[in-house]
């Protein structure tokens, strides 16, 4: 699955990083506590959150994730825009809510890509 | 890579959106570098959770890092309140960080489970009303 694949299914929004949307993402994990993301390391995947800070990106950066998809609505401020820019990270913003999207990309073929 | 490069962060107090500069750095200079990706992931969140901790729980402090050719060290030293359960605080889930912290994404309690989990050696030195130095190694 591309991120556009991801764009499309969750009707979102890109921010940042429409130049990226043909990178392929691996795995997903949905969260809205970042030690709960960092905890296990995953190979080219998308976040989906709500939390909507710079520590999103932050995260993000730490762990190679490619797409932050923010739910129910959330926008970022310019800061957190520019913060992604600069790490090379898509942003992208839904108005589903967490379950509803979770849902669809694991209906879709997205896994956790975590063994424990 | 001979020689041991060292470099010094200072962690400012308060400052929630700024918490994760200074493992950023260290993580885009270790790709330069051309240390392994594992490697270079595993410093970068482990320091990561630790610049986060010093942030909430301590004002801040100093983070030094030196890289040789076999690990990476990180030195983690504040002037904050001290642990006063090491073991509890390395439960999962454990936090003492305040309600407010849990809606900026951290004090789920996973932030030292984290820092052992991606450092091959942790050490603890903590004295309450002191300060707390944490120091992690990662091999290369």
């Amino acid at each position: 699955m591309t991120v556009n694949d991801i764009k499309k299914l969750l009707d979102a929004k890109i921010l940042c990083g429409e130049e990226y949307a043909e990178r392929e993402v691996h795995t997903a994990c949905g969260s809205d506590m970042m030690s709960d993301v960092l905890a296990f390391v995953k190979d080219q995947s998308v976040l989906l959150t709500g939390l909507c800070n710079p520590q999103a990106v932050r995260t993000a950066e730490m762990m190679d994730i490619v797409c932050i998809v923010f739910v129910r609505g959330k926008m970022p401020d310019e800061s957190i825009i520019e913060l992604a820019e600069e790490r090379e990270i898509v942003l992208m913003s839904t108005d589903m809510r967490m379950f509803p999207a979770c849902g669809i990309l694991y209906e879709n073929g997205l896994r956790g890509g975590v063994d424990n | 890579m001979s020689d041991t490069i060292k470099l010094h962060y200072t962690v400012s107090p308060d400052d929630f959106t700024r918490a994760g500069e200074a493992s950023g750095d260290v993580k885009s200079k270790l790709k330069k570098m051309g240390v392994s990706p594992e490697a270079v992931r595993k410093v970068a969140i482990a320091m990561y959770e630790g610049e986060i901790n010093m942030v909430i729980h301590a004002d801040g402090g100093d983070i030094d890092v030196e890289i040789s050719e076999d690990d990476i060290t990180m030195i983690l030293a504040d002037k904050g309140p001290g642990i006063a359960d090491i073991e509890k605080a390395m439960q999962a889930g454990w936090s003492t960080a305040p309600d407010n912290i849990r809606s900026l994404g951290f004090g789920a309690g996973m932030g030292l489970p984290n820092m052992k989990k991606y450092s091959d050696d942790m050490k603890i030195e903590t004295e309450l009303g002191v300060g707390t130095t944490v120091t992690m190694k990662v091999n290369m």
